[in-house]
């Protein structure tokens, strides 16, 4: 069944039109690459499903419109990372990571289900996180930092996970962490990913279906092989990015050859 | 729950304290027996005390305490929902946005029939919930992020234009000048026993919506986004939320006229002792925020004895220092 269904979403601000029609739908074990640049409309899509801003069009999460389902019954099918965390407050990394559990007691005093405890710990030890848990937010590094958010969408325990360029900030180790454990996550059965992302390597390699918009319209859509077909992804960027990737890639191999 | 205990114990000690000293110094041990005494129906003790303590200390510290519990835990409330540490009735505006309810209620004399000072404190609520929606929805059309400074800004600025619409009032009703004065500096002379069952049962009843919701505060506390995506219905808390603020600031003016940054000062101590959690930080500043204001109200009343300076100054006094060193910590933070 599919996790998540788009239908002629587009998102207007004004005269503006930032996503033009766009359609796709996303089945169990699936991570979706939205890819495109700049101004492409990437993160209005995801911004449009989480019911963060305005559009036309239907969403359906698992076959029912998105716009009839409560807030709890939202957060427990699709979570939602984004690129980077302002803290204000010295919150504990447990205390966020906990919040995850919110749609299942949002009561005051159904405050720990029996599920939420175990389902916290396991998302603070899937992120490496456990002996952080009382640590103070305010003095964690950005990858820190966005593992807990991450930990808190483990928690929180949905079956699609919608992320918006999820490593923007963050250095090669931590990218590869992340992706590793959203890897591994979707590997569950009901599970499936949507992320935008800028590193079309790292989009090529974790992917498996992938949407290039360009100017708000889908470009290409499909597997992701046939999505980064060097005809699509050449005129959605305007440039040779083959030749560009194989330019970069080059520079190690010489390394590897002296 | 321990911690709980020690507040309010805090408070009750504060209480006795601030009901024995004034211009004329009680014993503590008279005090308390007349409070007694007056509540299991006990006859009274001989001697001027009684009147003091019963019609004039009691009501007055009644209602400071409850004033400084009710716009503290709306400070705490709002600066959880903004996520803005410098948040409060009286730097959003919504203070100044209630007094002018109460003051066009007095100089036009609008009043509901058969219940006393109604009028005043149903257009004080009305108008500071109306004032908080003008200056978020300002604020919003501004900076959609809704920076800290973009909204203490608009607060000032619209602060200045209620106190200009006020002093307009003010020239053409100068039968009511005194009594409109009055609101505009913040003072608790004068409360009855009638004053603090009011605060009391919006307390209660405004309060404990706020209670009820420091999870949720806890999301929005980590940004608005974040408490959309665990599940809050984030529109529908926010506007109760706005609605149980607006009420308890309208209700505190319309009693003690705008008694400034309290809502400020008090959550930001109690935040350092107890931590940002609204599960405990909600409560604690209820505690909080009864004792600081006994306290302010105490410097005001002893301080230049026997002339009583308002309340508001020695809050403001206070709070305007705090607000500096948070504004400074907080810029010192993003550098």
């Amino acid at each position: 069944m599919s996790l998540l269904d788009v239908q002629h979403l587009s998102v207007r601000y004004g005269a503006l039109t930032i996503v033009n029609d766009v359609s796709f739908s996303l089945s169990e074990g699936e991570w979706l690459m939205i890819v495109g640049p700049n101004g492409a409309g990437k993160s209005t899509i995801l911004n449009a499903i989480s019911q963060g801003t305005p559009y036309t069009g239907e969403v359906l999460v698992q076959g029912r419109d998105i716009k009839r389902l409560r807030a709890r019954e939202i957060a427990r099918s699709i979570g939602v990372l984004s690129q980077s965390h302002a803290m204000g407050y010295g919150f504990t990394v447990g205390a966020v990571v906990r919040l995850g559990r919110y749609a299942y007691s949002p009561g005051l005093f159904s405050g720990s289900g029996e599920e939420d405890e175990p389902m916290v710990a396991r998302a603070l030890e899937l992120t490496g996180l456990t002996r952080f848990a009382d640590q103070n937010v305010l003095t964690l590094s950005g990858g820190e930092l966005q593992r807990t958010f991450l930990a808190q969408l483990f928690a929180q325990n949905p079956s699609v996970l919608l992320l918006d360029e999820p490593t923007n900030h963050l250095d090669l180790v931590y990218q590869k962490q992340v992706f590793d454990l959203i890897a591994e996550w979707v590997k569950t059965p009901g599970r499936a990913v949507v992320s935008v992302v800028h590193d079309l390597s790292l989009a090529r390699s974790y992917g498996t279906h992938g949407l290039l918009l360009d100017s708000g319209q889908t470009a290409a859509a499909g597997e992701i092989g046939a999505v980064f077909a060097p005809e699509y992804i050449n005129s959605a960027y305007a440039m040779d990015v083959p030749a560009w990737m194989r330019r970069m890639l080059a520079q190690w191999q010489e390394e590897e050859t002296k | 729950m321990g911690e709980l205990v020690l507040f309010s114990l805090a408070t009750l000690a504060t209480m006795a304290l601030c009901i024995c000293i004034g211009s004329v110094s009680l014993p503590l041990k008279e005090t308390l027996t007349v409070i007694w005494n007056a509540i299991v129906g006990l006859p009274m003790p001989e001697g001027i005390s009684v009147p003091i303590i019963l019609s004039v200390r009691l009501p007055r510290v009644l209602c400071v305490a409850l004033t400084g519990a009710a716009l503290s835990i709306s400070g705490a409330a709002m600066q959880g929902l903004l996520k803005n540490p410098l948040a409060d009735g009286s730097t959003l505006g919504v203070s100044s946005g209630a007094s002018l309810g109460a003051v066009i209620a007095i100089a036009f004399g609008i009043t509901i029939p058969g219940v006393p000072f109604a009028g005043t404190m149903v257009l004080a609520i009305a108008f500071a919930f109306l004032s908080l929606l003008i200056i978020l929805s300002l604020a919003q059309k501004i900076d959609y992020s809704m920076s800290t400074n973009t909204i203490i800004l608009i607060g000032v600025i619209y602060s200045m234009f209620v106190s200009s619409i006020l002093a307009l009032i003010v020239t053409f009703a100068s039968d009511h000048v005194k009594q409109i004065t009055f609101w505009t500096m913040g003072s608790l002379l004068g409360a009855s026993m009638q004053n603090a069952l009011v605060l009391l049962v919006s307390l209660l009843l405004f309060g404990g919506v706020i209670l009820r919701y420091a999870r949720e505060l806890n999301a929005f506390a980590i940004s608005e986004d974040n408490a959309r995506n665990v599940g809050v219905p984030v529109k529908r808390i926010k506007l109760v939320l706005l609605i149980a603020v607006s009420a308890l600031v309208g209700v505190c003016v319309s009693v003690g006229g705008t008694i400034g940054f309290v809502g400020l000062v008090t959550p930001h101590m109690v935040r350092m002792i107890v931590g940002p959690n609204h599960r405990r930080l909600l409560p604690a500043s209820l505690f909080g925020g009864a004792i600081f204001l006994m306290l302010a109200d105490l410097v005001a009343r002893i301080l230049l004895n026997p002339i009583e300076l308002p309340i508001g100054v020695v809050t403001s006094f206070v709070g305007a220092f705090l607000f500096i060193a948070i504004f400074y910590r907080s810029r010192r933070a993003r550098l």
